[in-house]
Order: C-alpha cells, then sequence, then structure tokens
C-alpha cells in the first residue's frame, strides 16, 4: 500500500513537474545509463535504442516529435513546411544560421544529399529506410534554405517520417568525400559535439556553443554510461547515473522507488513495441492457415495481459497498432478478430479442432527467442503454457541477440516459430503494418509469406488521406492479418521511467527512439 | 600318564558386517550426505508423484504467492510451484550432474592411462594439452565451451551443456589418475604381460584400469557436486538450461532477481537445494575417499 501510495505521488509530481513552468537552468553534466553499445557511427543503418540514445544528441533532423505534445511534429532544421492539397509536395524552410560542429555552414544541400542517401544508398552503404522513402520522386533545392520533396503517390505517412529520429542529417561535403564518412565519424549540427567513445565504458557529448537555438542546450554536456541489468538499477539506485531512457520492469521501479523515494519521478506510457509470433510459413507445418490460426486461438491476451504486468514491461491488449493510437481498433473491434475473443475456452476448444484437422493434434515445435530477460523471457514463458493448454509441446530455444535475428533473418530460414519485436520511433500505420507485408516487399517480414491481398490493402490505405476511410481499411487489413496469422502480436509493452528529479525538461513519449537529442534536458541542481 | 591336554581357547569368529552398515559407522558423515543425495534420486526418479503441482503449469491467480499449506515452498511470478519445480529440478541436476562427471570422469581417466602407460612424446603432447585446459578455472572454461556450442537437446537433455561440464573435469581427473598409472605401470606384472605379448588394449584394460578405478569412482562421487554447481551457475547465467525447464540455477536467475525482496522464497529454496546437493556429493566424497584409503585406515 505503502509502496502504491509512493508510486501514485510520485506520478502526480512527475506530471505536474512536467506541466509546471520552470525556468531552466544551464550547466551540469547529465549522466544516464545506455544497456548496449552502438556497433557503428550511422544512424542510416541503425535499429537499436543503443545507438540512439548517445548518438542522437550529436544531430538534427528535418522535423522532430514535440515530446511534451507528442505526437504533435514541430521543425528541428526547418523552420516551417508546406503540404500541396494533394500530398504529392512538401515545401520546407530551413532555419538561417545552423551550422555544423566543424563549423561549416548548414544548407538545403545537406538535406538532399541526407535523403538521397537515406532512399537510394550508394554501393557500400546501408541504410535501412530505403522503404520508408520510396515513394519520393525527387528532392530538389531552389535555394540553400528551401528543399521541396516530390512524392510518386500520395503517402499519409511521410510527415511523420521527416520527423524519424534515425534521419541524422549529415554533411554533404563530407557525404561527397566519403560515403561511409557517419559511419566511423560523428560530425552533425546538432546540440551537443562528440568529445569521445570508450568501447566497453561510456559516451561522452560536450555543449555545442555554435548551437542554431539561442540558450541551448542548457548541458554542459552528457555521459552515456554503457550498463545494464542489475547494476545498471543498482546505479540509479545509488545516483550514479539519473535516467535510463528505454525503459524498467515494474519490479524494477518499485525497488527504485523504495530506495529513492521522493528523489525520484516516474513517467509511465503504453509503448510503440509489441511482441509478436511469427510462424516460418515456408516450413510443415506452418505453412497450413490451420496450424497458424490455431496456436494464435490458444493464446488468452486478456489474461495474460493482466497478469504480465505485474511482473513484466507489457500490459496492454492491441492488434496491429498500439491501442489507444487514434487509428488503433478498439476493444469492441479487438474481441470480434480471431486470438482476441474474451471466451478461451471457446477459442481453445477450436484451436484443437483444427490442429486435429491439420493431422498434427499433438504438435511439437521449437519456439526461438531472444535470451534477453525484459521482457521476452516472460512472454515466451506464458506463450509456451499457452500452447500447452492446447496439446501442443514446445521447446523454448534462447538465442544471444546476434544469432536470434540471424535465426529470422536468412533467406531460407529453419525456425519454426519465433518471438520477434515490432518496435517504432512513432504510431504510424506505415511503419506498424510493415512487418505483415508480403516478403519480397518487406525486409522485416519473417514470416516469408506472399500475401498480395494485404500488400494491396498496404497500399491502399498509405495512399488514403481521409482518417475515416484509412481507420476502415486497417480494420480490413488486420482481419486478414490475424485470420492468415502469419504474424500475430501478442501483448504490447508499457514503457516506465523512473529518474532522478533534478533531471528536468525530459518528457516520455509512447517510443523510446524520441526525444533523445537532450536540447531542452536540464539538471535543477 | 600323558598331562598333556588341549586347552580350548575360545575363539570368536568376528561378525562380517554389511559394507553399508560399516561405512555408515565409519563415516557417520559421509552416510548424512548418502541419505541426501538418495532423497534427491528418489525426488528424481519419482517426481511425477513426489511433487504437489506440474513444475511448468502457470497460475496466474497465485503469482508470488508466499509459502503455505497450499504450497509449501510458495510461488514463482508466474505463479509455478517453486517447491514442485525444486523436485523436478533435482533430476535436471543430477541427470546433467552424473552424466557430465560421468563423462568428464572417464575420457580425464582414459587419457590418463594412455598417457602413463605410453609415457614418452604422447605423455608430453598430452599433458601440454592438459596443462592448457587447467589453466582455465572451471566456470570459464564451461562458458567458452558453451558459448561456442550452443544448445543440443536430445530427450530433454542439453548434450553440449554437459559436454561444457565434462570438459573442465578431464584434465583435473586425467592428472590424478595418470600419477597412479605411473605408479602401476612399473610393476613387475605389467612387465610381464609385456613379456608375455600381451596387446596394448589388454594391458590397458585388464591390469591397469581395474587399479585405478578407486581414485576414479572417488573423483566421480566429487565432481558430481562440482557438476551440479556448473549446472547452476551457467543456467543462472542463462548458457544452461533454459525456461521453462525446472532447474536450480534457472530458479534463481530472471524474475527471481527482480523479485528477491517481494518474494524471497524464490531465492532461498533453490538456493538451499544447491547448498544442500552440492555439501552432501562433497560429504560423501570425502568420506569415500577416506574409507576407501588403506593408508587413512592404517
Amino acid at each position: 500500500m505503502k509502496l502504491h501510495a509512493l508510486l501514485l505521488s510520485a506520478l502526480a509530481l512527475a506530471a505536474t513537474g512536467a506541466s509546471a513552468a520552470e525556468t531552466p537552468k544551464t550547466g551540469g553534466v547529465l549522466k544516464f545509463a545506455v544497456g548496449a553499445e552502438p556497433p557503428n557511427y550511422d544512424c542510416h543503418a541503425q535499429t537499436s535504442f543503443a545507438f540512439i540514445h548517445p548518438v542522437r544528441p550529436h544531430y538534427n533532423t528535418l522535423l522532430k516529435f514535440d515530446t511534451a505534445k507528442y505526437p504533435a511534429i514541430r521543425g528541428d532544421l526547418a523552420e516551417s513546411w508546406k503540404v500541396s492539397n494533394d500530398g504529392l509536395t512538401y515545401n520546407f524552410k530551413l532555419r538561417k544560421g545552423v551550422k555544423f560542429h566543424d563549423g561549416s555552414a548548414f544548407s538545403s544541400e545537406d538535406i538532399k544529399a541526407t535523403y538521397d542517401r537515406l532512399r537510394n544508398p550508394q554501393p557500400g552503404v546501408r541504410s535501412v529506410r530505403q522503404a520508408t522513402y520510396a515513394d519520393i520522386a525527387s528532392i530538389e533545392t531552389p535555394d540553400a534554405l528551401t528543399v521541396v520533396f516530390k512524392l510518386k503517390k500520395p503517402n499519409s505517412g511521410m510527415l511523420a517520417s521527416f520527423a524519424s529520429p534515425w534521419d541524422c542529417v549529415y554533411s554533404a561535403a563530407k557525404l561527397k568525400q566519403d560515403p561511409k564518412f557517419p559511419e566511423r565519424n560523428i560530425m552533425g549540427t546538432g546540440p551537443f559535439t562528440f568529445a569521445g567513445h570508450v568501447a566497453g565504458s561510456h559516451w561522452t557529448g560536450r555543449k555545442f556553443d555554435g548551437y542554431f537555438e539561442k540558450g541551448k542546450p542548457y548541458l554542459n554536456g552528457y555521459v552515456a554510461i554503457f550498463i545494464s541489468g542489475a547494476p545498471m538499477v543498482n546505479a540509479l539506485a545509488a545516483g550514479e547515473v539519473l535516467a535510463e531512457f528505454r525503459g524498467h520492469s515494474p519490479a524494477d521501479r518499485d525497488r527504485l522507488l523504495k530506495t529513492l523515494g521522493d528523489k525520484a519521478a516516474v513517467q509511465e506510457t503504453p509503448w510503440v513495441c509489441s511482441l509478436v509470433v511469427t510462424f516460418n510459413t515456408r516450413k510443415k507445418p506452418f505453412d497450413d492457415v490451420r496450424v497458424r490460426r490455431a496456436l494464435n486461438l490458444a493464446v488468452d491476451r486478456w489474461g495474460g495481459a493482466q497478469a504480465l504486468s505485474k511482473v513484466a514491461l507489457v500490459r496492454h491488449v492491441g492488434g496491429i497498432l498500439r491501442p489507444g493510437y487514434e487509428l488503433a481498433a478498439s476493444e469492441k473491434e479487438l474481441v470480434t478478430y480471431p486470438g482476441w475473443s474474451k471466451d478461451i475456452n471457446k477459442s481453445r476448444e477450436e484451436a484443437r479442432r483444427l490442429l486435429k484437422e491439420a493431422g498434427v493434434p499433438n504438435l511439437s515445435f521449437t519456439f526461438t527467442n531472444r535470451n534477453i530477460a525484459m521482457p521476452y523471457v516472460p512472454v515466451g514463458v506464458f506463450l509456451i503454457d499457452q500452447w500447452r493448454q492446447i496439446g501442443v509441446n514446445v521447446k523454448h530455444e534462447q538465442l544471444e541477440t546476434r544469432l536470434y535475428l540471424a535465426a529470422q533473418q536468412r533467406d531460407n530460414p529453419t525456425y519454426d516459430a519465433a518471438l520477434d519485436f515490432n518496435c517504432d520511433f512513432m504510431d504510424e500505420p506505415n511503419l506498424q503494418l510493415q512487418k505483415y507485408l508480403s516478403h519480397d516487399r518487406s525486409a522485416i517480414n519473417y514470416a516469408q509469406q506472399t500475401d498480395r491481398v494485404l500488400d494491396g490493402l498496404y497500399d491502399k490505405q498509405s495512399g488514403e488521406l481521409d482518417k475515416k476511410k484509412r481507420y476502415a481499411l486497417l480494420r480490413e487489413f488486420e482481419k486478414r492479418a490475424f485470420e492468415q496469422a502469419y504474424t500475430v502480436p501478442t501483448i504490447w509493452w508499457h514503457r516506465i521511467i523512473v529518474h532522478h528529479k533534478p533531471m528536468k525538461g525530459w518528457h516520455i513519449t509512447p517510443s523510446h527512439y524520441v526525444g533523445q537529442d537532450l536540447a531542452d534536458v536540464w539538471l535543477d541542481q | 600318564m600323558n598331562n598333556s591336554s588341549t586347552i580350548a581357547i575360545p575363539y570368536r569368529v568376528p561378525k562380517r558386517r554389511h559394507p553399508v552398515l560399516l561405512f555408515v559407522t565409519q563415516q557417520p558423515l559421509g552416510a548424512a550426505g548418502l541419505i541426501v543425495i538418495v532423497l534427491m534420486g528418489v525426488c528424481a526418479a519419482f517426481a511425477q508423484w513426489v511433487a504437489p503441482y506440474d513444475p511448468l503449469t502457470v497460475d496466474y491467480a497465485a503469482q508470488l504467492a508466499r509459502p503455505s499449506a497450499e504450497h509449501w515452498l510458495g510461488t514463482d511470478s508466474f505463479g509455478r510451484d517453486v517447491a514442485s519445480r525444486i523436485i523436478y529440478g533435482a533430476r535436471t541436476a543430477l541427470a546433467i550432474g552424473f552424466i557430465a562427471s560421468f563423462a568428464g570422469c572417464t575420457a580425464g581417466a582414459v587419457v590418463g592411462v594412455v598417457s602413463a602407460y605410453f609415457g614418452g612424446k604422447t605423455d608430453l603432447i598430452i599433458q601440454g594439452f592438459m596443462d592448457v585446459l587447467l589453466s582455465f578455472p572451471i566456470i570459464v572454461l564451461a562458458i567458452t565451451v558453451v558459448a561456442v556450442l550452443g544448445n543440443y537437446v536430445v530427450l530433454g537433455i542439453d548434450v553440449n551443456l554437459i559436454i561444457a561440464i565434462a570438459i573442465p573435469m578431464l584434465p583435473r581427473v586425467e592428472r590424478v589418475v595418470r600419477a597412479s598409472a605411473l605408479a602401476i605401470r612399473e610393476m613387475p606384472y605389467i612387465d610381464a604381460a609385456r613379456a608375455a605379448g600381451y596387446s596394448h588394449a589388454r594391458i590397458i584394460f585388464r591390469h591397469i584400469v581395474p587399479n585405478v578405478v578407486a581414485p576414479y569412482l572417488i573423483l566421480l562421487t566429487a565432481f558430481v557436486a562440482q557438476a551440479i554447481l556448473a549446472e547452476a551457475s551457467l543456467s543462472f547465467l542463462g548458457l544452461g538450461v533454459t525456461e521453462p525447464t525446472p532447474s536450480w540455477g534457472l530458479m534463481l536467475s530472471g524474475a527471481a532477481a527482480d523479485f528477491y525482496q517481494q518474494a524471497p522464497w524464490m531465492i532461498v529454496f533453490p538456493g538451499i537445494a544447491i547448498s544442500l546437493g552440492v555439501f552432501a556429493f562433497n560429504l560423501f566424497g570425502d568420506s569415500l575417499r577416506d574409507w576407501l584409503d588403506p593408508k587413512i585406515k592404517l
């Protein structure tokens, strides 16, 4: 009870703290924890928080999310923008007086070079966001402070894509010298310059005096310390670090609150992250829709979410889109999908019937999972138990991240079924639906299926600028996706951040990728 | 008159006591260890009858329940009965412990005898290799092997985990057995066997191996404890047995570490099981050594 009261007061304080207007103080160095280390320095090739947390403060993007008013978008290097009525032209006016850390001036050429690299990387350069910008027909730079993107067809998610935290703006001159320059060097226009990276230990950033926003950043610098698990929680409890920006489990939150008392602030929100079960449709018996459907029907998402939320960082039941997002299915709609019914006994009866009909009443298979405790292991154990209840025998294979990804990403994967993740920087169907597109259209579809019905629905919703119509198309997409059950969502994550109260100006968002440039963060000390 | 007479001296034939009884009276601590081992064995063999619950059954209505009449040792974060998981965990511990210990000790004994018997360059090369293996602490070598090999489960037992645990035992057993075999090699009956033209295999298996069985058996028992500890350590580190298989080491990791304040029974009881198991095997091994060693008997 005491802990609950403490938690509620901490949450309330955090909420009031977020809304109260306080005058930021300058100075100080923010120390925060990062659970892993970036493999290289190139934003365009990365997908992990381990990269964005230490690296993002060195860069700017064209647009960015206003974290205090998420999902509102505001300009970062763009001062203003206009979208044509037909949705085919995006015209950006850029900020004046922006400089790179080496003192060179920023211009529209840098934006063009950056987006050309993202959508059409040169040989040897890796961009994992080519598909996102596939609809761009051309990029024009009529003057040094104007950039115009012309699209082949309307794309309802394009504006949000321009706010992607991964699209760090690089110097055109540096890219011209060496297209791979960002892989080994940090040189942006962001609020902090690169001061050093000690592998296995920490990453340091120093205030950029030439930053274009007057008075910002407030901090003199930051140190990202690479530490994870129990040592990270201990470091946070001891005040060695003031925050960790990915998220904590409920148990860690309670422990930190107990230790730190009123020195801690807690911010919580549903997370644009879900764990999904992927069936290898190239392998028997998972090429049979009845088997996939049966395994999907056996999972009691409603009961599981309630129970697992006490011990893991998962909490919300949803479809392909994050519950609570304006385009996501309502609970009333969800319960009509196969696998989301609240009558689990009836669903399991149907599941057993389907397995029998498919000729595998005593199905056995290996379930590939990541060896990261939170939340992969608890959700894995939960699913195995759910499948046991329809007579399915599952072997749990927990692999280290590199092997886990390789098992799913190789050309001819041999895994049976896997627990995959679907995390994005924002709520946007064009991003979340990519996992469900045909294999030849999506690099992140590990189920290997080809389903032109789903592809068609994706294209329709992507080009639909009317929200109501798009909403209806998304429901059609979900219905088809869950009936076929190539990949099915399990339970959505819940983001919990515990930080020391003197760290101000940071607002939680449903994504652990956004809001990490630290330009607005300050220390109340 | 013949005065000679025979005096009957009463002679009592010593009662031949049963060796187990003899062991119990002479080595009471070892006997206590043996009792624990037997209990563990019974639990492992008859787990499905001894355990009050299925160790895999998740019961979210009973998450993190305190020890009670319903759940003697409480439940874990999935509502699984801790007592049942410990009982089934004995099966994992003993299966991996015995198989790894048997594999490691047997391989070590064979290599040790071969090294001692052939001597010369064979001995030199084998000892060099053993020196390399000995330079690694047991757990570090086991981690390296399991990280390289990954998991390979056959009939519910991770073969690579067994190999990972057995390899560090090999040089330790090899050294002891080699020392015994070196002494035996110089015995006249070995020379006689050679002179009679017996094959190397016959001399090794008929004349040397039977004479190194005693140290082999003692090491076998002692290393079961090491293997149980290694399995628990590797599972704790996420390199051994995987969820939801009941394993004592695994029970100490993951959610147990998260909830050790809220639900201390999640770590206390598996911890006691590991300590008791290892302690029992060590006591038994030490006592067996004392009991079998004629020098100590003198």
